[in-house]
């Protein structure tokens, strides 16, 4: 259905008094709409209006026009978070989803034991929003830590302190993003499911290889498949939030090398009181989020077959 | 964007249901490998790398589990994981560390998760049933809203629903944690739910409507107890999702009598305490458990919910 349908829809309907059918709906609704109003598009425009304001919570929002955009451009601290953010995003989501799609495809059906594998995988990805998590890879790749230690068992014993080297920092929450792969891998293996045998077959019986039949049969089918992971996982991964604040000890340290987005906004809005300026960053965060999401849909027009 | 983002939704809705008729008889074997040899030489290769992958991955919280069962000092140099000491000091020191014992974080947290399963439930249960089955004015724009929602950065919100919330004095309350799941704004759940119900045969509640049933009769006698396995995928993932919570609770609750699990667990590394790994390691334990039971018990539902609503 178009876009144009929709809205033509939308508006046809629109027309004459409320009906007792759209009152029994309207109440279904009701918890839902209040939330709608009160929690979301309420605090979004209010969200919106702050971020033209200098606020701190004590004295009255003062409207300052552009002055906490303009800031925004000049702010070091912004650049360089914006620097870990994005190279957070595009490292560990694609090693994240290449690595989910690999073993989904280890796991395709007829392997014994497929259950306890897809188990196993995917307990990583429950676990990893988690504090308890984060202070587990704290320790880990600390300079005396459990990979050093293991390092040191295979004789190599001037590893860093993978944690308190600017230099590697990142990479070990970028490494705990792709240790949660299983999430999208479940999506993958049940998509995979729904590629019918017989393209398989056929394709043998023309004489295709592995590669082939993955490229001309697996990826074009799955695509829908990666986009939707695609497109999740960059959502989330730009908010990501508890794995820097904890690993960092919350001050996104060492060298302001694993202090994400959200961290400085929640170091601007909670801990220094900059409650206009917290704002002004969530809508840019918003504005980022939603540019690569519409590039994604525009992109995928190119790439996602749809087998209609 | 709104019904850009909402057609490739539908497209993916119409990509056809989790169990497309098998269009093959057999042949699941036969297309690997040419004899049967290499099949199971591939076979057990493959198996081996499945292993040492699983292993990779489950070390780390295994060796947590084992460590915290250790004494300090040993942590420190005892990458393997044996032998285990089963020694409980760690957990009486880390129960104690903070300025309530652990307890008072997991009643805390208890209350926080139980309040958002069932808001959720009742909130996005009563939403999806309107979406999915009644007609009504603004039917679509409300919809494609909803689905809109589910993308909405948390941040956007952050900073007014602070001020919102404590204005209304609930600072260092459950209530903004607890509000907003009873408000239906978790809408992943509700379009979750709207797909499931989508599945369920018109028939059933166009019988009850003959029988004389009204929408909410219909609702609660039809519909709800044939959507269990939805609100069960509902129910374990707010469990775990606010069980985890973190950004939340730090800006919200900041006295440490109403702490949440990682709220305190992130306070540990904050304090003297902070370099006591065993006693971290222990409580960190104490907090996974409950995600490992309801993983163990409610697997067969988190893998159906992000299964169908990734393909559905």
């Amino acid at each position: 259905m178009s876009v144009m349908t929709e809205l033509q829809n939308v508006r046809s309907s629109g027309k004459g008094t409320t009906t007792k059918r759209d009152r029994v709906a309207y109440v279904f609704l009701i918890p839902w709409f209040i939330g709608l109003v009160g929690i979301t598009l309420g605090p979004m425009i209010a969200s919106l209006v702050l971020a033209f304001t200098d606020y701190n919570l004590l004295q009255a929002p003062q409207f300052i026009g552009f002055d906490n955009f303009i800031e925004m451009a000049s702010d070091k601290r912004l650049a360089n978070s914006l620097q870990v953010t994005f190279t957070y995003v595009f490292v560990s989501v694609p090693l994240q989803l290449i690595i989910a799609l690999f073993v989904a495809i280890m796991l395709d059906r007829g392997l014994r034991g497929l259950a306890i594998y897809r188990s196993i995988f995917y307990l990583p990805s429950l676990l990893g929003s988690s504090v308890a998590v984060a202070i587990l890879w704290r320790q880990m790749f600390g300079a005396d830590g459990l990979v050093n230690q293991l390092l040191a068992f295979v004789g190599i014993h001037d590893a860093p302190g993978w944690v308190t080297d600017p230099s590697t920092a990142l990479g070990t929450i970028i490494l705990l993003n792709v240790w949660t792969f299983g999430a999208p891998m479940i999506i993958f293996v049940a998509g995979l499911r729904q590629i019918p045998e017989m393209y398989y077959e056929a394709a043998e019986i023309d004489g295709a290889g592995r590669w082939m039949k993955f490229r001309k049969i697996t990826l074009p089918l799955l695509s829908p498949i990666v986009f939707f992971n695609l497109v999740l996982q960059l959502i989330g991964a730009f908010q990501s939030f508890t794995q820097a604040f904890v690993v960092s000890g919350g001050n996104g340290g060492p060298a302001d090398s694993t202090m994400f987005y959200s961290l400085y906004l929640y170091q601007q809005g909670f801990n220094q009181f900059n409650m206009g300026y917290a704002a002004a960053l969530a809508w840019l965060l918003f504005i980022i989020i939603g540019a690569f999401t519409a590039i994604n849909f525009i992109a995928s027009k190119y790439w996602v077959f749809y087998d209609n | 964007m709104t019904t850009r983002f909402q057609t490739e939704t539908a497209q993916l809705v119409t990509k056809g249901g989790a169990r497309r008729p098998r269009l093959t008889g057999g042949g699941v074997t036969e297309r690997r490998g040419k004899t049967p040899a290499s099949r199971s030489i591939r076979s057990v290769l493959r198996h081996a790398a499945l292993i040492i992958c699983a292993i990779v991955m489950l070390y780390p919280l295994l060796w947590m589990l084992v460590s915290s069962l250790r004494p300090n000092e040993e942590i420190f140099n005892s990458p393997g994981l044996l032998p285990v000491d089963l020694d409980f000091t760690n957990y009486f020191v880390g129960w104690t560390a903070l300025s309530s014992p652990f307890g008072v974080y997991l009643i805390n947290s208890v209350i926080i998760v139980v309040g958002s399963i069932i808001g959720n439930l009742v909130s996005c249960s009563l939403a999806a049933y309107a979406f999915a089955r009644l007609n009504f004015r603004g039917r679509k724009i409300f919809f494609a809203i909803m689905l809109l929602t589910i993308m909405l950065p948390f941040q956007v919100v952050l900073v007014p629903q602070y001020i919102l919330f404590s204005n209304l004095g609930w600072l260092n309350t459950f209530w903004p944690l607890i509000l907003p799941k009873v408000l239906g704004t978790d809408s992943f759940f509700i379009f979750l739910m709207v797909q499931f119900i989508r599945g369920i045969p018109k028939e059933l509640d166009e019988a009850a409507r003959i029988d004389g049933c009204g929408h909410f009769r219909t609702f609660f006698q039809v519909i709800l107890p044939l959507m269990v396995p939805a609100l069960a995928t509902t129910a374990v993932f707010t469990f775990i999702w606010t069980w985890n919570e973190f950004f939340g609770a730090i800006v919200y609750l900041t006295a440490p009598d109403v702490f949440t699990v990682p709220v305190a667990l992130g306070q540990f590394t904050d304090s003297q305490a902070g370099s006591d790994w065993g006693a971290m390691f222990a409580m960190s334990i104490v907090s996974l458990v409950p995600v490992f039971f309801a993983f163990l018990f409610g697997q067969k539902y988190l893998v159906k919910g992000i299964a169908t609503t990734g393909l559905k």
